[in-house]
């Protein structure tokens, strides 16, 4: 919403400046957008005179010029065909930027001439798109007064108004509460009626639908349509809207002035001697004023007259029935839309109109009629004319009821001590009305239902600037802290993965539909109807697209080597129970050679990271089966596995990305990955205290035993080290492999896995009879449960 | 008696000419081994007078005693110059450079997000949360928007298509559904343990979490995070949000002062409502705060409104609190200086080097917050 200070100024009287209007709007809660200050932007231009202009020796077109400026008398050449001695117009210094041209003024010869400035055109100055010449102004105007002032330019307040206010869409409204705020006083808004001289001919029908619950109007009789005077025309063009003729311009005017749209018909072009207001029909269709062709449905409010559907309600007129300049005789609407229903015609039509965005937030309906006699009052002043008298046709919504309300909720909701006389005063002030114990809102102010509503009328007018900051009351936070165990987990993850040399991104949530198909998603049910783009319409099923997107990204940029994480939601269905947190990483490596020959990073280099991510986060590593080849389809087959504890109890799953599903996304591998969801990790018994168990340490030196076995090839070496493992759990204290080898000396179709048992004598020291009868135990484990035999 | 002195000069000659170990032994052998001279020269004691013995003794056993102390000293020196060579020879060019472990590094938003944790955790905050996909109800119904009403517009919502129900789905627009769901008790349990279930007054909550609405400029993307906060309490009043709000505000900053501006604004499911803008500069691609001449919004904040105590089964009369939403993208914006919030979203390394965390930054009250 915009508008000017001496628009403002018409309803409030004050001497406030454009700067403390904008800051009491502000701390009123009318939050400003922006000013726009012709003054600011022409500040280097100013009044001059031409007191002579003779031709340019050098040119036919060009005229030199002794002007007298806010500089003194200086020369200047001059191009336009009205520069002529006497002449007021507007001077632009040497060094002035033209905002019409672009261009900077530089003390240049024109064609032999210096010219010590310019003189400038309105279309220079950007105040029209194109100018047969420079400015004319009144040659009463003193040399040297400043250009924006001289013009009658003034600066533009543009406000965001929220949807709770609809009475701040007219500048009495704005004024009312400036007024309220102590900014001036608020001049008498009210309208007196004009007295009809005639019954009006024209019929206003309802359907009796909630479309259009009141309906006013009257005609108005041989007026003279036309331009509107200049200083309509000014007012409508400094808050950017275009002066049609003087008949539109005044419901333009209304609706900015005191937020009532209105509507204008050219009375001869109606048909039937009526106008109704309707639900459209299947098939009709509008032509509405903006030349456009709109399907009238049944669900938005259409007027319409003998001929059928010629407008649609509180939206846009028609084109048919539009008043011209030839307009004699006018029929003048002031009704009262459905806000609900004109928010959805607006949506349906994608129209967004001034008279739609005030009707769709609810007009004052007890200014319905006083609206329509202002216009009358306006049209008869421009444009002369015969008034009939006023139809009301259906019935002005009500008030919301009174409620009680006592002044001193005000302190208990807000903490601020305001007494009770200013309560009033200030609520009076906004047009509240009490009545005992009771309060009545406004008509205009259709959002206040209750008593908090008072408490920030009272709160926002005594200023927030006033309100106590009082230290919230003491709650004991618990013993433990405030964060869940897996609110906790989140923290930890965060800190071990950035710890361990990832980087932490945040992928949007939604990717392209084609791509979460690629991930095991793609469900209609998580296709956004109204994406932000093409490609991401869909809700991701994992964190992995994104990172592995990332990756591709990053390496376009020339950044091949990545290591990446996030933590963040992935869907599998739109059920809130459907949401998963997932852990998932990726590791490009694209290092440098190393001059030492050190081993390059890969799927193993992950796997650590991952075990380690899983021992802080508290999970049971010791029991995960690494389930291989089960993990999904967009890992390599052989390279891939799932971390589970049972098959319903997947924990996470890694590898490297199949080729195929990089190649669908435009990334060069091999990028190695995990996810792992946070809400499958097991979690831990509480416990009463956090005291942690004994320590024994055992006064016996630990001793170690190495076995070379030979293996089926397909055979994993975890199942050798399990099988180890279980020949004794309470001696065998940890077993490692240190060499896995293929070739001469061992069978085709074989391999030889070799593994270190760290043995712990627990009560005394083996003797060599016990030591070997436990080697021959973990042979004989070996051999039964992975079908292992010991290397000759 | 027999003079030595030729001996131990010849001895003590060879010794300090041995040019290795293995030389050095020779002389031992010869010197003090079972057929050794000194050795020799012990054994003639035995056949010695007793009044021989006293002087020759003392003398031969001097002898051996100054010979071994030699050869010691030799082999001594012989080592240590043995280990100087080979040190020398196994010398390592240490400007060669050690492989770089990998530095990681915490995202900003998730920074701040664990700052603003920190900092509330101790106000006695505790953490909620609830979907992304959520329903109209949670998101807009219950939170006083009319159904159909313009405010609705103004959130920008992402609907997903209607299912068999007829029922739209959205991407909540703001953390605010989650005030519902730890405010409205209910008999069913919640949908997973992770979501917030209804819960007795008093309540003292934050939610942080993804939020979404379709805009994208430098300073709206269509995913962004936000931080909730709710309490409620029986005498709970707008002093008490303006305290918790500057009381937070200089803590997340660490600045002596910082410049805020907390004015009236309006949300459905707020009654009053406000908004508190910082004041900032912005010029130059890097956004300073505590400077210029700006005001950059960081949180909108009000009373809950009545219409929402009710639908939550909570009397107005009895119990009331305020609610507030920051924008933690933005908060990070304003605190560490980055001029796009998209850039938040690109999963540019450099970016992400350059705007990181140290995994060892971990918000605290005694070391500050990052």
């Amino acid at each position: 919403m915009k508008f000017t200070l001496s628009w403002l100024k018409e309803h409030l009287q004050t001497d406030a400046t454009t700067a403390q209007v904008v800051d009491a709007m502000t701390m009123a809660g009318l939050e400003v957008e922006h000013v726009e200050d012709p003054a600011a932007k022409l500040a280097a231009f100013s009044v001059a005179k031409i007191v002579e202009a003779v031709q340019h020796p050098n040119a036919d077109r060009l005229r030199v010029c002794q002007v007298d400026t806010a500089q003194g008398r200086l020369e200047i050449v001059c191009g336009a065909p009205n520069a002529r001695a006497g002449l007021t117009t507007v001077f632009a210094p040497i060094g002035t930027y033209i905002p019409g041209s672009g261009i900077t003024l530089e003390p240049r010869p024109v064609r032999g001439v210096v010219s010590n400035g310019m003189l400038c055109s309105a279309a220079e100055l950007e105040l029209a798109d194109d100018s047969d010449g420079i400015l004319e102004l009144d040659g009463a105007l003193a040399v040297g007064t400043p250009a924006a002032q001289a013009l009658g330019l003034e600066a533009v307040i543009d406000f965001e108004v929220t949807p709770n206010r609809p009475d701040w869409l007219g500048v009495a409204g704005i004024a009312r509460d400036l007024a309220a705020a102590g900014l001036g006083t608020l001049k008498d808004p009210s309208v007196a009626p004009v007295k009809g001289e005639f019954p009006n001919p024209i019929t206003i029908r309802l359907d009796g639908s909630d479309a259009c619950p009141a309906f006013s109007g009257r005609l108005i009789r041989g007026v003279k349509n036309g331009p509107s005077p200049a200083w309509l025309q000014q007012r409508l063009k400094a808050v950017g809207l275009r002066p049609i003729n003087a008949l539109v311009d005044v419901t333009n005017l209304l609706s900015y002035d005191r937020a009532r749209p209105l509507h204008v018909y050219d009375a001869r072009k109606l048909t039937g001697g009526f106008v109704e207001a309707r639900l459209g029909r299947e098939g009709e269709t509008v032509e509405a004023l903006d030349g456009k062709s709109y399907a009238a449905t049944p669900e938005i409010c259409v007027i319409a007259d003998g001929s059928g559907a010629i407008g649609l309600g509180g939206v846009m007129g028609g084109e048919s029935t539009g008043c011209s300049d030839d307009t004699v005789d006018v029929f003048v609407e002031s009704a009262w839309f459905d806000p609900i229903r004109t928010a959805q015609a607006g949506r349906t039509l994608t129209i967004v109109s001034d008279a739609q965005y005030r009707f769709a937030r609810g007009v004052d309906p007890e200014f319905v009629v006083p609206g329509l006699e202002l216009a009358t009052r306006l049209i008869l002043e421009l444009c002369g004319g015969e008034p009939s008298e006023v139809t009301l046709a259906g019935e002005l919504p009500g008030r919301r009821p009174a409620f009680d309300f006592d002044p001193a909720y005000v302190k208990k909701l807000s903490g601020l001590d305001v007494g009770e006389a200013k309560v009033w005063s200030i609520l009076e002030a906004l047009g509240f009305e009490r009545s005992g114990s009771k309060v009545q809102a406004p008509s205009w102010r259709r959002d206040v239902e209750g008593k908090a509503d008072l408490v920030e009328e009272v709160a926002r007018i005594e200023g927030y600037g006033a309100l106590p900051a009082d230290p919230l009351p003491y709650l004991p936070t618990p013993a433990g802290g405030v964060l869940t165990v897996r609110q906790n987990r989140i923290r930890v993850a965060r800190r071990a993965l950035a710890a361990a040399g990832y980087e932490e991104t945040i992928c949007w949530s939604f990717t392209a539909r084609a791509t979460a198909q690629l991930f095991g998603g793609g469900d209609d049910r998580l296709v956004l109807s109204n994406p932000i783009a093409a490609d991401l319409d869909c809700m991701r099923p994992s964190g992995l697209p994104g990172l592995i997107e990332a990756v591709g990204r990053n390496a376009k940029r020339g950044f091949p080597d990545c290591a990446l994480y996030e933590i963040g939601p992935v869907f599998a269905g739109d059920e809130p129970g459907d949401q998963r947190t997932a852990v998932t990483a990726v590791l490009a490596p694209h290092a440098p050679r190393r001059w030492d020959k050190g081993p390059a990073e890969g799927l193993y280099t992950l796997k650590a990271a991952l075990y380690a991510l899983l021992d802080e986060l508290g999970a049971p590593t010791a029991n995960l089966q690494v389930a291989q080849g089960q993990a999904s389809p967009w890992w390599h087959p052989g390279r891939s596995a799932r971390l589970q504890l049972g098959p319903k109890a997947v924990l996470a799953e890694f590898g490297e990305i199949h080729p195929a599903t990089l190649k669908a996304l435009d990334v060069d591998g091999p990028v190695y990955a995990f996810e792992l969801w946070l809400e499958a990790i097991p979690e831990p018994k509480k416990k009463a205290v956090k005291t942690k168990p004994a320590l024994t340490l055992s006064p016996f030196m630990p001793l170690s035993r190495d076995f070379a076995f030979v293996v089926d090839r397909a055979t994993a070496a975890g199942d050798v080290v399990r099988a180890v493992q279980s020949a004794d759990r309470v001696l065998i204290a940890g077993v490692r492999v240190f060499d896995v080898y293929e070739g001469p000396g061992v069978p085709e179709g074989k391999k030889s896995v070799a593994v270190e048992a760290q043995i712990q004598p627990r009560e005394k020291t083996l003797t060599d009879a016990e030591i070997e009868a436990l080697s021959a135990k973990i042979i004989a484990a070996a051999a039964k449960s992975a079908g292992a035999a010991l290397r000759g | 008696m027999t003079d030595h002195s030729q001996l131990e000069s010849d001895l003590t000659a060879q010794i300090a000419a041995a040019p290795d170990a293995a030389a050095l032994e020779a002389i031992r052998v010869a010197a003090l081994g079972k057929s050794g001279t000194i050795s020799g020269l012990l054994k003639s004691l035995g056949s010695m007078s007793p009044d021989e013995r006293k002087s020759a003794g003392p003398a031969i056993n001097g002898l051996r005693d100054r010979v071994a102390a030699a050869l010691a000293d030799r082999k001594g020196a012989l080592e240590a110059a043995e280990l100087d060579a080979r040190l020398a020879a196994e010398r390592l060019d240490l400007s060669l450079p050690a492989e770089p472990r990998r530095k990681g590094a915490v995202h900003p938003t998730m920074q701040v997000m664990d700052e603003m944790i920190a900092i509330f955790a101790d106000m006695g905050f505790s953490l909620a949360e609830g979907p992304d996909i959520e329903d109209d109800f949670h998101n807009f119904t219950a939170l006083n928007f009319p159904p159909k009403h313009p405010a609705r517009e103004m959130h920008d919502t992402f609907f997903f298509n209607p299912g068999p129900d007829g029922e739209r789905k959205l991407l909540r627009t703001h953390t605010s559904p989650v005030q519902v769901r730890v405010m409205q008790k209910t008999n069913a349990p919640a949908p997973a343990s992770w979501i917030a279930a209804g819960q007795e007054p008093p309540i003292r909550v934050i939610v942080p979490g993804r939020t979404y609405r379709q805009d994208s400029d430098a300073t709206h993307t269509p995913m962004f995070h936000q931080m909730e906060g709710l309490v409620i309490d029986r005498n709970i009043h707008m002093g008490h949000l303006k305290w918790t709000i500057d009381t937070f505000i200089a803590r997340f900053f660490e600045l002596p002062s910082v410049v805020t501006r907390f004015r009236p604004h309006h949300f459905p499911f707020t009654e009053p409502s406000a908004e508190m803008d910082v004041q900032c500069d912005t010029s130059g691609g890097e956004v300073k705060i505590g400077q210029g001449t700006e005001w950059s919004e960081i949180v909108g904040c009000g009373m809950v409104h009545p219409n929402i105590l009710r639908m939550c089964g909570l009397d107005p009369d009895e119990w009331q609190g305020f609610a507030f939403g920051f924008g933690i993208d933005r908060l990070g914006r304003l605190k560490y200086g980055m001029p796009d919030l998209r850039d938040m979203f690109a999963s540019d390394t450099r970016w992400l080097e350059h705007y990181g965390f140290s995994a060892f930054a971990t918000p605290n009250p005694a070391s500050g917050l990052s």
